[in-house]
């Protein structure tokens, strides 16, 4: 599985965004039909405490109504469903169906007559309910047009206090709530909440979710610290404000830092809450602080694979002006996860430079692996980069490097890259792209190529002197032995 | 009982400023208008007041008994008997003849009771500590055969419609005076045992007791008793609209206890035997009907003649009505055949005996006693008619609506043919239309009582909390719901489907006649098509009691049509009326059944 685009970073890289709460909800409505329609035959999923994983599990897992069924009377020893289960049952499909299809009023009317669900007999059904409520409920509620934040909030506060399972997760996508309509105080105040709440012994899900809390805690006072800190380079340092406000910005700083400290410490992604903390700490000046930060998060091997991780890393490296090495040794692993990213270049000329020979072959193998890739395609220095280091490598007389890497592209490539009307489109597009390109192919495929020949007529007054260099050096330098 | 517990916090709510406390299920504070819990608990504000915290929960308990002990002393039939009295009151609103409860219900409860020992008797068997007193100058012990008899003990019967009636105005009833004296005479030794664990003196004796040879009123058990006396009575209701019109919500069954005066108590082991979570289902409260009417040793119910609302004659009319069959022909030709499917279903009837005085009657006593389902059995006389007439091939019942439609094309003045194809346009859309609602009306059914039920004292503040709050969230999105009122609640019809000659959405085809289908033969008309395929022709001998499966597939597509519809208006299973039309066949084609068993059978009028 190759990620397609170039510029993107993978899928894992934006999922914990600030401002995300929105699509977070529908999703999760749609792991609640997953299961509650297996909950009441299997027991629920380990995973479920960990959101990370339930979400990955759901995508692939099958539905199969007559299987469901047949679960049913297995499961009921043959007797008969109560009624009662039936119009509970019911009432979530409908639910399920005008929420599909966008019918909030309705979706609100199977709702009055689902919360009786909360008063069966069954207790089993009484623990899981609620948490099926709040999904459904806080859904309808995000979408309908009577809804305001005081509904929401009055809501999220009733399903809060239902049983204790649930309190944490729900301040939790409570404040998510209030993020997403601005309500940042009133978001962060429940989040305090949340963080001071105990019930019991602190079970391990528990604590995942009070650091979550207080990692989003920490998130929003960072929110704070940036925007004081927009304020304060707008001021003049003679200012007498300047140093009360540079006082102000530390405090805080003192304070996120516990906040966020927890979280990261237990394996996962956490890229947003990364990205905060170590900007407030080298902007204090603890870059050995915001290093081990990132390098755990990139190098320990308890947390999931994770591009972000190694780009952060990069990044605070460059800019402490790290040596080449070690610049490089991060971008390997990368260039291992995400060979598309647009950091490959980077990559390569850093390559380029190096004195090992080692090095110089995977620079082209870089390239090569790069526009391999179709969000990449029409990269021009990507393009320019492989025509100069194809020439200079030719130059070199190692043929065998640039062979090795176009047996397996051979087949593909011609018609991938080179085909005729990608000739025609990238002339007319970009010409400095057609130029570049065509250089590349006829190195590659011979001067006699559709490709290269189709530029080669065009007869264009500024670039009439390249083009005449492009051809010198196809003749010079074409893997292609012309055929006698 | 929370509030006035979580007074002794005097405190501003650190959120909201208002004092007003309530203790959650962990004896934690929580603010009731805002829901801020908050860190302080029971326990430790307890201590601050009461060095010793053991004493203090000693006392609450005590005092909670107290309280609770305000409530009535009562037995689980009277409970049973507090709902039929209720039920028997609807059944009156609806047009029932008064007699129905004070007579017949009456005594068929009075009997029960006798019979299962529970009163009206010298020694009442399961209760241990009680001594009913037994009326014996009111009530006969031995002389039940007949059933004037029965009719006729009618100085009890006023002893229950006072006991009813005043259940239902005066907040101090006398449920039963031949029950209430008991309870104060033995009021010390059940009353602590019981409630532990159940709001009635008995609840938990009642619901372990089990006995040879006796029947346990369920609720279920008092729709059966309902239909036995409307039976009795040969009331102008079925089954199947008994149990339709509780499905409606217009006969109290599955919130019964609602109603029940404030001081029934009711919780622990009564809810098991009070609390209902499913609708009533035919075949169970049919068989129910039978075995009480075994139990109470009833005598032979009176005659179903002709004249009678359940003589397939009549029901059939009813039903063809209802379901928009040719039905008013009121053209006589030169025989007594008369030309819509009325006159079949009388014919075939008269064939297969089914409208004998004899096979129609209910005796319980009688050896191999039957009752008949008088509804389904009307239906399946339609279903038979319907196959004579079309065959329900998937073939023959289209190409006569191809007749029908071009002769009506024609001949616009005259009565219009009946055409299959029209009827069954028309139906399909109505019967989808109505299952969608009936669908959507049981999915918004509230099942649970204002009062909530709960195991035991230590669960109550649970529930109610529970209610409270589902009552609470219910305000809250029925206020986001669509502005229209949900569903207004129908009044009571013995028909579903409304059919008008001048409303093109709901055409009617009661009028339409049957030309073109029954061709004339002499002085006879005979029905055109003359094949027949049987529904069955092997029956079930085993003990599952089923007379044959139906797999629907097995089936043409017209005839699964007509049972689901047919089906759908009894709310039975569609193979409940397959049976029974397979019964009325095996009674119509009787010598053919035993000669060879051919599929098809062709059959001359």
């Amino acid at each position: 599985m190759r990620p397609t685009a170039c510029g993107e970073p993978a899928s894992k890289g934006a999922r914990e965004d600030c401002g995300g709460a929105h699509p977070h909800f529908l999703l999760d409505v749609l792991r609640t039909q997953d299961m509650s329609d297996f909950s009441e035959e299997l027991t629920r999923p380990e995973s479920e405490d960990d959101q990370e994983e339930a979400s990955t599990v759901s995508g692939t897992r099958v539905y199969f109504p007559w299987l469901q069924k047949h679960l049913d009377t297995v499961a009921t020893g043959g007797k008969k469903k109560k009624d009662f289960a039936q119009t509970t049952g019911a009432c979530l499909s409908f639910i399920r169906e005008a929420l599909l299809k966008h019918q909030w009023q309705q979706a609100a009317e199977y709702m009055h007559s689902y919360l009786q669900i909360l008063e069966d007999f069954d207790s089993n059904q009484r623990q899981t309910a609620p948490e099926i409520i709040w999904k459904l409920g806080s859904e309808i509620l995000f979408y309908h047009p009577k809804s305001s934040v005081e509904t929401f909030n009055t809501f999220a506060d009733q399903m809060k206090n239902i049983g204790v399972l649930n309190y944490l997760k729900i301040s939790l996508q409570h404040a998510l709530y209030l993020i997403h309509c601005g309500k940042l105080e009133e978001a962060s105040r429940n989040l305090s909440q949340a963080e001071t709440w105990r019930y019991g012994e602190k079970s391990s899900s528990q604590e995942m979710l009070i650091n979550l809390a207080q990692a989003y805690k920490g998130l929003l006072e960072y929110f704070s610290w940036s925007k004081k800190k927009m304020e304060l380079s707008k001021l003049d340092k003679d200012d007498y404000a300047y140093s009360t406000e540079a006082r102000n910005i530390f405090s805080h700083s003192w304070k996120t830092s516990v906040n966020f400290s927890a979280l990261i410490k237990t394996p996962g992604v956490w890229d947003p809450f990364v990205k905060s903390y170590v900007e407030m700490l080298e902007f204090y000046g603890d870059r050995d602080g915001a290093r081990k930060v990132l390098t755990s998060y990139a190098y320990d091997e308890k947390f999931p694979s994770n591009p972000n991780a190694h780009i952060y890393l990069y990044n605070f490296l460059k800019r402490e002006k790290a040596p080449r090495a070690k610049l490089l040794s991060v971008l390997k692993i990368l260039y291992q996860i995400v060979p598309s990213h647009k950091l490959m270049l980077e990559f390569h000329m850093l390559l380029r430079k190096s004195e090992k020979e080692e090095h110089h072959k995977l620079g082209l193998e870089v390239l090569f692996g790069l526009l391999d890739f179709a969000g990449c395609t029409k990269n021009i220095t990507a393009w320019k980069y492989l025509a100069s280091y194809l020439r200079q490598i030719l130059m070199e007389n190692r043929v065998a490097w640039v062979q090795e890497e176009w047996k397996s592209r051979r087949n593909w490539w011609p018609a991938f890259h080179f085909s005729y009307f990608w000739a025609k489109s990238d002339w007319k597009e970009d010409k400095d792209l057609a130029y570049e390109k065509a250089l590349v192919a006829g190195m590659l495929l011979g001067k006699g190529y559709r490709y290269f020949r189709y530029i080669l007529k065009q007869d264009h007054h500024d670039l009439r002197k390249k083009i005449k260099q492009m051809k010198k050096s196809v003749k010079k330098y074409s893997i292609v032995k012309p055929a006698v | 009982m929370e509030l006035e517990e979580a007074k002794e916090l005097k405190e501003r709510c650190s959120q909201c400023d208002a004092i007003s406390w309530g203790l959650t299920e962990e004896g934690k504070y929580y603010c009731t208008s805002c829901h801020n819990v908050t860190e302080r608990s029971k326990e430790v504000i307890n201590t601050d007041i009461i060095p010793n915290t053991k004493i203090k929960s000693i006392s609450r308990g005590l005092k909670r008994k107290s309280k609770l002990e305000k409530g009535w002393d009562w037995y689980v039939c009277e409970g049973f008997q507090h709902i039929l009295c209720q039920q028997a009151e609807v059944l009156k609103t609806l047009g029932v003849a008064p007699e129905l409860k004070n007579e017949v219900l009456h005594n068929f409860w009075k009997r029960y009771l006798q019979k299962s020992k529970q009163a009206y008797c010298a020694n009442p068997v399961y209760t241990s500590g009680r001594k009913a007193q037994v009326l014996k100058d009111n009530v006969h012990h031995s002389d039940w055969a007949s059933g004037s008899e029965l009719l006729s003990d009618a100085s009890c019967a006023s002893s229950l419609e006072s006991g009813a009636e005043s259940k239902s105005d005066v907040p101090t009833p006398k449920p039963f005076p031949a029950l209430r004296t008991p309870q104060s005479e033995s009021r010390s030794v059940p009353a602590v045992a019981a409630s532990v664990c159940s709001g009635s003196l008995d609840g938990m004796e009642y619901s372990e007791w089990k006995e040879k040879g006796i029947l346990k009123m369920t609720v279920p058990g008092t729709l059966a008793l309902c239909y036995l006396s409307l039976l009795w009575q040969r009331e102008a209701v079925t089954l199947s609209d008994l149990l339709r019109f509780v499905e409606e919500d217009h006969i109290p069954y599955i919130k019964a206890f609602q109603s029940f005066p404030e001081e029934m108590k009711l919780y622990g082991r009564d809810k098991g035997i009070f609390a209902i979570e499913s609708w009533p289902d035919y075949e169970e409260i049919y068989k129910h009907m039978f075995e009480i009417a075994t139990f109470l040793d009833l005598p032979r119910f009176p005659d179903i003649t002709e004249d009678c609302f359940l003589h397939p004659n009549i029901l059939c009319v009813k039903y063809l009505m209802e379901a928009n069959l040719p039905v008013l022909g009121t053209e006589v030709r030169a025989s007594h055949t008369p030309d819509e499917m009325h006159g079949l279903t009388h014919q075939v009837t008269k064939m297969t005996g089914l409208g004998d005085v004899d096979s129609l009657t209910f005796d319980p006593i009688a050896k191999g006693a039957q009752t008949v389902k008088y509804d389904v059995q009307a239906i399946a006389l339609i279903v038979v008619v319907l196959k004579l007439l079309f065959l329900l091939d998937d073939n023959l019942e289209w190409s006569l609506s191809d007749l029908a439609e071009v002769n009506n094309e024609k001949n616009k003045t005259d009565k219009p043919w009946f055409s299959f194809r029209k009827w069954y346009q028309v139906m399909k859309k109505s019967v989808d239309e109505k299952k969608q609602n009936w669908e959507e009306a049981r999915a918004k059914y509230l099942w649970k009582s204002e009062k909530p039920l709960y195991h035991s004292h230590i669960d109550k503040p649970g529930a109610s909390k529970r209610r409270e709050m589902v009552v609470n969230l219910q305000k809250q999105f029925s206020t986001l719901a669509d502005s229209a009122p949900t569903i207004e609640k129908k009044s009571p019809s013995s028909f579903q489907f409304h059919w008008a000659e001048d409303d093109p959405s709901r055409p009617c085809f009661h009028g339409h006649s049957l030309q073109g289908i029954l061709v004339k033969k002499g002085p006879a008309l005979v029905t055109k098509n003359s094949l027949y395929w049987l529904s069955t022709q092997k029956f079930c001998r085993s003990y599952c009691k089923h007379v044959t499966t139906y797999e629907e597939s097995n089936f043409s597509l017209s005839y699964q049509f007509i049972l689901n519809l047919f089906s759908f208006l009894l709310r039975i299973k569609a193979a409940l009326l397959h049976d029974e039309v397979s019964l009325i066949e095996k009674k119509l084609f009787k010598k053919k059944y035993s000669e060879t068993k051919k599929n098809s059978r062709s059959r001359r009028r």
